[in-house]
């Protein structure tokens, strides 16, 4: 025997138990020191699969669904599957070139691997899709499949109700990731401000997957999966038929309509013209829509009720008329001697409409016929007011009436990005005119122009405060959520009382209030007179001024008119403003008349119908549009040229006869009756213009 | 001779047995984690030999039954037939030149009808009978390098052959067969050597060769400074650290190069490659777009292998996630996972306490085959079971240490717990043959 065989029998097992050790070290460290292989591990088998809820579902006050959720599908392949079919027949079906659909096939291939579903073509329209349902046998490893989008059964309500769209890295960091990307959120309007109570809460399955990414079944039995928690539904104030009829009156006008509940705040109607359609916004178009309506310099994606910042002209006489009662610098019985214009101030003459005497000789009187010399001297007596001792501090006290009023400051509706208006005070006006001024300097303040500006929305509160006599509840669409917890504090503040006003003496408004009837029975808004009910209104007509290829252009009038009815008791509170319309009485009366008659009458006599039909139909779009558009669109193509050297979009410009060189600058609405008639020729239209040019551009090319 | 009782049982190693049961059990159960499917029907898939856990079962099967067979013989059977054996193996494995079928990239496979059959697994059993038949003659005289030499050749024949046949994992493991020699006498020097040449091999590929060339050039020049006094005294000494340092740089710089880019594969090369971390640059080396092509989709093969091996053991943790909820052994996450990979099945579902019992379980098998070998009173016997302990060592580091990355990816199994028809009933021989012998320890053979 070796001499060393006790040994080398040592040597051999320390061996083995030092491979061993070396091993398990290995393994120690693999198992019980390094935590991420249980990531890895999950993140190859486990697919976490997330389950969006329904979103909640918007009523109006009558339970009436005005945004819903429906099912549109998208076309999904499988390239691995996809074997023997008839791609012609699929291209000629989907309308694309063979070209096009290996394009496809190649990019689902490159993005998703080719035993996995990719989109082929998404949001199909329906009849796309029912063709493809009744085909889809004969194309193996395609399959459709469905996804839920918003849908708005009455077409109404675009500004209110607002879109939803993919969120933002932006919206993902301020959200600190609780989305996630794919995941829809409302951008715009009511599914933007409840997008916390719409959206309800996602859900996750868990479910094992090979490694060839087919799902093998559930995890672990589904114990770590979270049920889709829906969203919740919301009922509104708005009613439906009012809402409709009002965007209908709307139609090819520039303005806005709000109408709201005074008791309640609750808002019953709210549209922005120009508008576009909801459904125009979800679904297939979705994108080229989009697109369409910002390049649109007409704005029709603004929400003029909310963010147009109007002077209101006469409409504000009735909020002057309560401000100097309550001060007590005139009585009811006060009456001012106008004879065609107001000249007490030197150097200065505002002009009123009336001059025959006595048309002014009691706060009533000048009221209905809108004096504007009385009310711009009101105005005065108010900021001159000597127990102020300054005009300055009148003029804040003025501005603090205004602000009870809801001018000059933000209501808090339940929509994103409102605007406050302006209400003037010492600060600004000392910068204006450098800290010498006097009730003179901005004596138009009190006829409602100078720098005062206030939203229809503003107006349309006001009114609610004048009708309730002092009160009011911030205006609101949303009156229930459905299931409210104590946690939803976000109707908290639409259920509180504000009494602002309520000091103000009885007298004092029923004095403003009877005479706001005295307009409408024999004031400016007899054409605005609804047999059976007292409406109280006032209508305004506003200067219109603009700076149009850098000057200072004098448009026509914006066309003001607010209301409310009935006096006792009321049940609507209106503010309609139409731009470039000409007298308050013309347009916007009647269309606030309509709209009272509507809520309260339910139904419109036969000769009102006709004369909504002749509202709706009147095309009162400013003709600056038309240049402002041309400018824009020029602009782009120019912009285009320099980028890509591609001149397609200017070819559109050069060609004779394009719109925006041959239309001449028109200042009046045209008359009713040229040949075009009710029809919108091309060329006034301004929303026309683009796909005019799309049409032109591919005759050039 | 005296007379023998016939009993199978007499003198029969029980610890040995009991070990091999369990380590067979846990491979079957292995098994049928890594291919079971909710709901399949479990006792019928047993019965139908279409699963694989029925399939292993059955092998097991056999291999108890050629087991008690080899029980029933007489040793000295073995020790007769062991060069007989031992060039039946070696015409085997000429065999499959013409015969092979491509089976999975190797050429080193025969199909019998379902059934397929690797020469140079068998021949294992067939090696170490033949060397301990060797080792074990009168005449031998270990410390003789030309006996030390023909042990070698004895050994790495079927090495040769495996690697003609492009097998190179199995030819590795005749290799292990110097631990036996080292047993016998092999002077420790050689095994020194052979671990150094390794280091230094492993080190070219991981360090730059000039920095490695420096690091030879500085421990040489610390040898010749800490041995100054006894180069004084003899020259030779100073001639042989010269002489090693110009070898190991030698080796260094144009041994393993030309090894790696002249005789191994490119994806043997890419193989090892990956181990170390690094990629593979053919240099100067024309490979065909063919060739290109298999090597890019091995090494991508290969590191997804190790990283999904890595990803399902590491996910095991301290104490696994149980048996049937191992995801990622169970959803074909792991290639292999049947076969070479079959531990990870172990790691994921019995997490760290699993892996230390099993190695445990290898180690105690082991230690008792080393200690069933000192009390062999027979050079052969002790040879032969020493060969055992050293191919199933060299089997269990090699493949655990390819789940785990610490070895280059070979494909051998992990013995009684792989899938395998061939591999297990060659260990179940194997074994065996060993218990037989020890059964017979009393007894002295040639």
């Amino acid at each position: 025997m070796p001499v060393f065989n006790q040994s080398r029998q040592t040597v051999i097992r320390l061996i083995v138990v030092a491979a061993f050790l070396i091993l398990l070290v290995r393994l120690f460290t693999l198992q019980v020191l390094s935590k991420g292989y249980q990531t890895q591990a999950m993140d190859n088998a486990v697919y976490k699969k997330v389950i969006y809820p329904d979103r909640g579902i918007i009523y109006d006050r009558k339970a009436r669904p005005i945004l819903s959720n429906t099912i549109i599908y998208d076309l999904m392949v499988t390239p691995a599957e996809v074997k023997n079919i008839d791609t012609a027949y699929l291209c000629n079906l989907v309308g694309i070139d063979t070209a096009e659909f290996h394009r496809r096939i190649v990019t689902a291939i490159f993005k998703n691997k080719s035993f996995r579903p990719s989109v082929f073509e998404d949001l199909l329209p329906p009849g796309l899709q029912a063709k493809l349902e009744e085909n889809i046998w004969r194309f193996p490893g395609f399959t459709l499949v469905e996804r839920p989008i918003r849908n708005y059964p009455s077409n109404v309500g675009a500004h209110i109700l607002g879109y939803i769209g993919e969120v933002d890295s932006n919206i993902l960091r301020r959200s600190n990731f609780y989305y996630q990307l794919g995941d829809y959120v409302g951008r715009a309007g009511l599914e933007a401000t409840y997008e916390r109570v719409l959206m309800g809460q996602r859900g996750t399955s868990f479910l094992i997957k090979d490694n060839k990414n087919r799902i093998q079944g559930s995890f672990e039995n589904g114990i770590w999966d979270t049920a889709a928690i829906a969203g919740r539904n919301l009922k509104t104030s708005l009613d439906v038929d009012l809402q409709q009829l009002a965007e209908k009156l709307m139609k090819n006008k520039v303005g806005a309509i709000v109408a709201i509940e005074p008791k309640t705040g609750g808002i019953l109607a709210m549209t922005s013209g120009p508008d576009y359609s909801p459904n125009d916004l979800t679904g297939p178009d979705k994108q080229k829509n989009y697109s369409k309506l910002v390049l649109d310099v007409s704005g029709p994606l603004l929400n003029r009720a909310i963010k147009g910042q109007y002077p209101p002209g006469s409409t504000f006489k009735p909020l002057g008329g309560l401000v100097a009662l309550d001060e007590g610098v005139i009585t009811a019985d006060y009456g001012y001697p106008c004879n065609g214009a107001y000249r007490a101030c030197t150097g200065l003459t505002v002009k009123c409409e009336h001059s025959e005497p006595g048309h002014a000789a009691n706060l009533r009187l000048a009221m209905a016929h809108s004096c504007n010399s009385y009310f711009s001297h009101v105005f005065r007596l108010s900021v001159d007011n000597p127990e102020y001792h300054s005009t300055k501090v009148g003029l804040m006290k003025w501005k603090n009436y205004m602000n009870a009023f809801g001018l000059g400051h933000r209501l808090e509706v339940d929509l994103p990005s409102e605007d406050m208006g302006n209400i003037p005070d010492s600060t600004t006006k000392n910068k204006e005119f450098a800290g010498r001024y006097n009730s003179c300097s901005m004596v138009t303040l009190g006829i409602g122009q100078d720098r005062i500006t206030a939203t229809p929305l503003q107006l349309a509160n006001a009114m609610c405060i004048i009708a309730n006599k002092g009160f009011y509840y911030v205006p609101h669409f949303v009156e229930k959520i459905e299931g409210e917890k104590p946690t939803d504090t976000i109707l908290n503040k639409y259920r509180r009382k504000h009494e602002v006003l309520t000091h103000v003496s009885d007298a004092a408004f029923e004095s403003i209030i009877l005479g706001m009837q005295d307009v409408v029975e024999s004031g400016t808004a007899v054409a605005a007179r609804i047999p059976g009910i007292d409406i109280c209104a006032k209508t305004g007509t506003a200067q219109n001024r603009r700076v149009l290829d850098g000057r200072v252009v004098e448009l026509p009038n914006n066309s003001m008119f607010v209301c409310f009815a009935p006096r006792e008791d009321p049940k609507i509170a209106i503010a309609v403003v139409v731009e470039n319309a000409g007298f308050g009485a013309t347009w916007a009366a009647p269309i606030g008349s309509l709209l009272v008659e509507k809520y309260l009458n339910d139904t419109l006599r036969p000769e009102r119908v006709k004369k909504m039909e002749e509202i709706a139909a009147k095309d009162l779009m400013p003709s600056y549009l038309i240049r402002e558009q041309f400018k824009a669109d020029s602009m782009r193509a120019q912009d285009w040229f320099k980028r890509t050297n591609d001149s397609n979009y200017i070819k559109k410009f050069l060609h004779p006869g394009y719109a925006g060189e041959q239309k001449k600058k028109q200042t009046d609405p045209p008359p009713a009756n040229t040949n075009r008639g009710e029809k919108h020729g091309v060329m006034d239209d301004p929303r026309k213009t683009i796909t005019m040019t799309k049409k032109r551009a591919s005759r050039i090319s | 001779m005296s007379q023998q009782n016939i009993t199978i049982s007499k003198g029969v190693d029980w610890l040995l047995i009991w070990l091999y049961l369990v380590l067979c059990g846990i491979g079957i159960m292995s098994i049928f984690a890594a291919t079971y499917r909710e709901g399949d029907d479990v006792i019928q898939g047993f019965f139908s030999l279409k699963t694989d856990y029925s399939r292993q079962s059955l092998y097991l099967l056999l291999g108890i039954v050629i087991g008690t067979v080899i029980l029933l013989t007489d040793s000295k059977f073995f020790t007769a037939t062991a060069n007989l054996f031992y060039f039946f193996g070696i015409l085997l494995m000429l065999l499959v030149f013409p015969f092979h079928s491509r089976v999975k990239g190797t050429e080193s496979i025969i199909k019998f009808g379902a059934f397929n059959l690797q020469p140079a697994e068998l021949c294992k059993v067939f090696v170490n009978l033949a060397l301990a038949k060797y080792l074990s003659r009168l005449e031998t005289n270990f410390h003789n390098i030309r006996s030390q030499l023909i042990a070698a050749s004895i050994a790495l024949l079927p090495a040769a052959l495996s690697i003609m046949q492009s097998e190179m994992g199995l030819a590795l493991v005749y290799f292990s067969f110097f631990l036996v020699m080292y047993r016998e006498g092999l002077p420790s020097a050689i095994l020194i050597i052979g671990f150094s040449a390794i280091v230094l091999v492993v080190a070219t590929l991981l360090l730059d060769p000039n920095v490695l060339a420096i690091i030879i050039t500085a421990i040489a020049l610390v040898a010749l400074w800490l041995l100054r006094k006894q180069i004084k005294r003899s020259r030779e000494l100073l001639f042989l650290i010269v002489g090693l340092w110009v070898l190991c740089v030698g080796i260094q710089r144009f041994a393993v190069p030309f090894f790696f880019n002249k005789v191994l594969k490119p994806y043997q090369v890419q193989r090892v490659y990956v181990l170390v971390g690094k990629d593979y640059q053919p240099q100067n080396a024309e490979l065909s777009d063919e060739d290109y092509r298999k090597m890019e989709e091995k090494k991508r093969a290969t590191s997804y292998n190790v990283k999904q091996s890595k990803i399902a053991i590491g996910s095991g943790g301290f104490h696994g996630k149980g048996l049937l909820n191992g995801t990622q052994t169970r959803y074909d996450f792991v290639p292999e996972q049947r076969t070479d990979f079959i531990f990870c099945t172990v790691g994921e579902g019995f997490g760290f306490v699993g892996s230390f019992v099993l190695l445990s379980l290898y180690t105690f098998l082991l230690f008792r085959i080393v200690t069933v070998a000192e009390r062999q009173r027979s050079v052969f016997s002790r040879c032969y079971a020493y060969g055992v302990a050293s191919v199933i060592f060299f089997h269990v580091v090699i493949n655990m240490g390819m789940t785990i990355g610490l070895m280059p990816v070979i494909g051998i199994p992990l013995p009684f717990l792989s899938y395998g028809g061939t591999a297990l009933i060659t260990f179940t021989i194997l074994l065996f043959i060993l218990i037989k012998l020890d059964a017979d320890r009393q007894m002295v053979l040639r």
